[in-house]
């Protein structure tokens, strides 16, 4: 389980989260939508303790995060982590993009550590793509390759910050079903999301952040279909 | 009587050899050492602050904007006043290296700095070390980009390894020198010693282009 309970963290004079507080439930997927800067990706980067911060606690499977004696290299093979940005390493292949982490942080054997990654990456849908240079493919399959090198680390979670934001259209279909595939098999996320579609029909549940407080927490359906609070009524009219 | 000038003859191809030997040995050696400390000062400076930076980049300027054949006289000079004069091949080397360790750690910083912050932070967020991401993920992509530069610092510092002879250090410039006094025919001298520097160079950058080659996939 993800537990953020009252959590506060400021860059310099800007608090940027204000006291949130969320569990998230193995198997559970949460998506978090709100508008820009309102503290979406630095929760994200606080819960893999990318960010530290300034008050308040994250504990993972009852691991505090943010405590010193927390090795947070450890920490982090249990959360996958996938970005805006894709990030493929340029000067390895696909499979050995996938393959590096298994082998050098989980101190594989070559051979296993392939072995994981050709699997994860054929869940990915890029089976036919192991000897290729990641720069020679689409950015949908440069994302999808992310997700399979996290897939890789065997995490319990996956954190995922607006995977298809900096996709063209047409790519963003594919990642979504490599996601929803994840979602059905019952990995647990937190999605950082803008595909209000995608909140609505894959999530269990959906935060709404805003000014850095969660304004509104529900189930998925009724807070897209039907939400509660003026604030989230007056983004999702905005973003349909 | 005979002739106070000698012809070049075959008996001269020791001496000669002697002095491509010499330029080479003193290139490597400043590639070498010039290559290893630009790369530590080149990867400090990316990670230093402003502070840092701003000292340590005006002591660079410096070594890269004075001419290295002042620095070459003014270095052997200072050695000898200060009572511990230096053989022309050791201040020479010492000099070649940290000039070329200027150039190098810019040409290293550049490397460092394009691979993105992202890049580092997706690294971590896979669990790996901060020295496991520097060495398996920024060393490669960073020697990858600045492969071409490194290349072109290399060949100018066989080049300018011709000027360590104004120190005494008998290389292939400073050979032919005293060959083209004694024999007065610095036509042919001269075209044999530039044709000596570029078979000791192409090799280099043929080799860098079929590297580079095998690096643009
Ligand atoms: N490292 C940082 N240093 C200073 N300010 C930061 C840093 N990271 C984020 N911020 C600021 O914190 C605020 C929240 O940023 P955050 O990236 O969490 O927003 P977001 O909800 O993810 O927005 P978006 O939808 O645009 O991605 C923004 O005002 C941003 O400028
Ligand atoms: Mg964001």
């Amino acid at each position: 389980m993800i537990s953020v309970q009252n959590v506060h963290k400021s860059f310099g004079d800007l608090e940027v989260l204000k006291g949130v507080s969320l569990d998230v439930n193995k198997g559970e997927v949460l998506s978090v939508i709100g508008g820009s800067g309102s503290g979406k990706s630095t929760l994200l980067y606080c819960i893999n303790a990318i960010e530290s911060i300034n008050k308040g606690t994250i504990l993972v499977d009852d691991v505090n995060v943010h405590a010193k004696v927390t090795n947070k290299d450890k920490l982090r093979q249990k959360l996958g982590m996938v970005f805006q940005q894709w990030n493929s390493f340029p000067h390895m292949t696909v499979l050995e993009n996938a393959a590096l982490a298994p082998r050098i942080v989980k101190k594989m054997s070559k051979e296993e550590a392939i072995e994981i990654a050709r699997k994860e990456l054929e869940h990915v849908g890029l089976g036919d793509k192991l000897d290729v240079y990641p720069t020679k493919m689409s950015g949908g399959q440069q994302q999808r390759l992310a997700i399979a090198r996290a897939l890789a680390m065997k995490p319990d979670y996956m954190l995922l910050d607006e995977v298809t934001s900096a996709l063209d259209p047409e790519l963003v279909g594919e990642v979504l079903d490599t996601l929803r595939l994840l979602a059905e098999e019952g990995m647990t996320m937190i999605c950082v999301t803008h595909e209000m579609g995608f909140a609505r029909d894959v999530s269990d549940r959906v935060a709404y952040f805003h000014q850095g407080v969660i304004a509104e927490i529900g189930e998925a359906r009724q807070v897209i279909t039907d939400p509660q609070n003026p604030l989230t009524q007056k983004f999702l009219s905005k973003v349909r | 009587m005979g002739s106070l000038f000698t012809p070049l003859s075959w008996s001269d191809s020791g001496l000669i050899l002697t002095g491509v030997w010499n330029t080479i040995i003193i290139s490597v050696l400043a590639i070498v050492v010039g290559t290893a400390l630009g790369l530590i000062v080149g990867f400090i400076r990316s990670e230093s602050n402003k502070v840092v930076n701003v000292l340590f980049g005006s002591l660079l300027d410096v070594l890269r904007s004075v001419p290295l054949i002042i620095q070459l006289i003014l270095f052997s000079t200072l050695m000898g006043a200060m009572g511990s004069p230096l053989a022309p091949f050791v201040a020479g080397s010492i000099v070649l290296s940290l000039y070329t360790m200027a150039f190098m750690s810019e040409v290293f910083r550049g490397g460092f700095e394009s691979v993105s912050p992202s890049m580092q932070t997706a690294a971590r967020s896979l669990g790996m070390s901060n020295w496991q991401t520097i060495y398996h993920i920024r060393l490669p992509i960073s020697l990858r980009a600045v492969f071409p530069s490194w290349l072109g610092v290399s060949l100018s510092v066989i080049k300018d390894s011709a000027l360590v002879s104004v120190i005494g250090y008998m290389e292939l410039l400073r050979t032919s020198e005293q060959l083209i006094s004694r024999t007065q025919q610095p036509l042919e001298i001269l075209i044999g010693v530039g044709i000596f520097y570029f078979i000791i160079s192409y090799p280099l950058s043929y080799y860098g282009r079929y590297v580079e080659r095998k690096m643009a996939i």
